[in-house]
């Protein structure tokens, strides 16, 4: 168990946490995105000091790992709202009308691209394919894919996130 | 009786998995004998949920199912599409590398050999590393992930390289709109993916694979997991490769939303660990690859044709095509189109045929206006190109490229400028910033299209040079490519970039 961090944030890990989550990790070849993976598992963003315990087990320099964290579009710096929607941006989705659906989604949210609405319930994110190509529009709800979006099966899933 | 609901992303995301739950529920009330069997998908994506019930006398489908549907399709008062293979665009195909998708279910490995199975990895057993290189190249089988290179003589490199340890990567960063081919196979028949790696690595002499897969197929990673543990529990993996001297053994690894990552090289950066940044070829990662050492890279699909080929012999598989392309190209039907899916057929149909008459013209009702071919960096097909023929070759020559065979149909309300705008404003998101042409190119791209539409016609000339430069001055297919939709785009429907100018006047 960490002792309580001082002038803490309650929500940031110690460092001893973050280290036990990686470390059974460290043997894989390549060992850093999958460790990133799984402290984003666990907290829902990759804690600013895992930086540095990452930096040390893997024997590499802080910005270097900082580098591979900022590089990817899936690891958070911060936490996102309780649901996180990803809406298809592609260009199978935009020929069936996924353009106008994402803006109305975000118009009725009141909220742009990577924004968390106010009650934090949801988190918008764009994505670039879900592979639901023949059956567009489609979006993904957490882990959950919906395919042949319209207007009331996004309220649906909007009501159903708490938005 | 059995019923099959396929549970396929697509079919879910389509809400089978309710239909599964009613229909099990529906079945206990009325005290029905049935036992429902999650396959993967038949490709037949309008359909989704396709349910097939088999009563012994075949398989009937239904579908789309809703779960208000399902009290008659225990009935037998639901209208069906007769049996499922006998549906015309199921019936039109040649399916050799999906030849198991929807049929069986995906974890199920005695299913699976049942359907032929591990016939070509014992095969290949038996075979020394060169005859199984040879039995690839005389398939002419080429790498399904959108270059087009020949599969065999990328594996003699990293067979006659000399290193103490040797991979095989798969690439299974699908991340290409209007491809799902990757997905669908991994999700309804993975142990063929799992097969073809471990033939690779008997023919090359690796013993360690990796499936590197995209963040956003969930569904897939977590159906390959499963796979890959279950063929070590059953010594298909392992150091005793299905009872032989043989190892090998594989790892599924996840990648975090970088569409760059796609690029192999930059895959393999991904892999190690780093920023999922370009390298500069040569050296060829055949020779020095993930962590420096010998190592294939294959797509999904080129890895999962391995085992039929192997099983039926590479004249069998070389039957089917057309000219240089041999073999099936698995196309991926989608957009704004009334029957959208996978559909396995032997190269050499035209493109006109495959949108027509096959997918049916457009969902929207509205004549076709493009076909982007080959995902975002593919060029955009007019009607006036429907004419040519599904090959490498053919489509090289008129200005296109057939990628992993996506096609995504736009109709007539598509803005050619916006798309064009849109294929910039993509790259200039995910270039992994590498190189000026990319990194920069991208960004001037989409000032210089919204120049365009604003009325300056002689930013057209300006967007040209810059495409060349791009084109000629990129370090891989993001940057070098793009090109292709955007000048595609520009020289195939004028209108769209010109009206601009006059509204603006």
């Amino acid at each position: 168990m960490c002792p309580p961090a001082p002038h803490s944030d309650a929500t940031l890990p110690c460092d001893e946490d973050i280290r036990a989550l990686v470390t059974p990790l460290a043997s894989l070849e390549g060992p850093l995105l999958p460790m990133l993976h799984r402290l984003q598992e666990e907290y829902g963003f990759i804690p600013a000091n895992a930086v540095t315990v990452l930096a040390d087990i893997l024997n590499l320099g802080r910005a270097e790992v900082h580098g591979v964290v900022s590089f990817y579009h899936d690891f958070r710096e911060n936490p996102a709202g309780r649901h996180v929607l990803k809406i298809c941006r592609a260009e199978a989705c935009q020929s069936m009308g996924s353009e106008d659906l994402a803006r109305d989604t975000l118009a009725r949210l009141g909220i742009d691209w990577h924004d968390t609405t106010a009650n934090g319930s949801v988190t918008v994110e764009p994505v670039y394919c879900l592979g639901m190509c023949a059956c567009a529009p489609a979006a993904m709800l957490d882990d959950r894919v919906v395919a042949r979006l319209d207007r009331a099966r996004m309220d649906k899933l909007l009501d159903e996130a708490g938005a | 009786m059995k019923i099959y609901v396929p549970m396929d992303s697509a079919a879910k995301a389509l809400g089978a998995d309710e239909v599964a739950e009613a229909i099990a529920h529906e079945a206990v009330a009325r005290g029905m004998d049935v036992e429902i069997i999650r396959n993967g998908s038949r490709g037949m994506i309008w359909l989704e949920p396709l349910v097939e019930l088999d009563a012994g006398e075949g398989r009937i489908g239904f579908g789309p199912v809703s779960v208000e549907d399902v009290p008659a399709l225990l009935d037998g008062t639901l209208e069906s599409h007769g049996l499922v293979e006998e549906i015309p665009f199921f019936a039109r195909q040649n399916r050799l590398t999906f030849a198991r998708c929807g049929v069986i279910a995906p974890l199920d490995l005695d299913a699976y050999q049942a359907h032929g199975g591990l016939a070509g990895l014992r095969r290949a057993i038996g075979m020394s590393g060169s005859e199984i290189v040879d039995e690839v190249t005389e398939s002419g089988l080429r790498g399904r992930g959108g270059a087009g290179f020949p599969t065999g003589i990328k594996w003699k490199t990293v067979m006659l390289a000399e290193a103490s340890q040797k991979y095989i990567v798969c690439n299974a960063d699908e991340g290409d709109s209007g491809t799902f081919a990757d997905r669908m196979i991994m999700e309804g028949d993975p142990f063929t993916l799992i097969e073809g790696m471990a033939i690779a690595g008997l023919a090359v002499g690796a013993t360690k694979g990796y499936v590197y897969m995209r963040s956003e197929y969930p569904d897939a990673i977590k159906v390959m997991n499963a796979a890959v543990d279950i063929a070590r529990q059953q010594g298909m993996l392992g150091p005793r490769v299905l009872g032989s001297d043989r190892a090998f053994d594989m790892e599924i690894r996840v990648g975090a939303g970088a569409y760059v990552c796609g690029e192999e090289t930059s895959l393999l950066n991904s892999l190690e660990g780093k920023r999922g940044v370009v390298r500069a070829k040569p050296p060829l990662p055949a020779l020095e690859g993930f962590m420096g050492r010998p190592t294939v890279v294959n797509n999904v699909i080129s890895l999962a044709t391995v085992p039929v080929v192997l099983e039926k012999g590479a004249a069998h598989y070389a039957d089917f095509g057309h000219n240089r392309s041999r073999g099936t190209v698995t196309l991926q039907i989608a957009g704004n189109v009334r029957r959208g899916g996978l559909f396995e057929a032997g190269f050499g149909m035209t493109l006109g045929e495959i949108v027509n008459d096959i997918a049916g013209g457009t969902a929207s009702g509205r004549p076709v206006k493009a076909v982007q071919v080959g995902g975002p960096l593919g060029a955009y097909m007019p009607v006036g190109k429907f004419h040519t023929p599904m090959g490498y070759e053919e489509f090289d020559a008129e200005g296109g490229l057939i990628g992993h065979a996506g096609l995504v149909v736009f109709d007539d309300s598509a803005d050619m400028l916006k798309m064009a705008r849109f294929a910039m404003e993509f790259c200039a998101i995910e270039s992994c910033g590498k190189c000026t042409p990319c990194r920069i190119g991208a960004v001037r791209g989409v000032e210089t299209i919204d120049r365009i539409a604003a009325g300056d016609g002689a930013a057209t000339e300006l967007l040209t040079d810059l495409c060349d430069t791009m084109r000629d001055g990129s370090l891989c297919a993001l940057g070098g490519f793009t090109p292709f939709p955007v000048m595609s785009a520009l020289s195939n429907f004028p209108d769209d970039f010109a009206c601009r100018k006059e509204a603006a006047e």
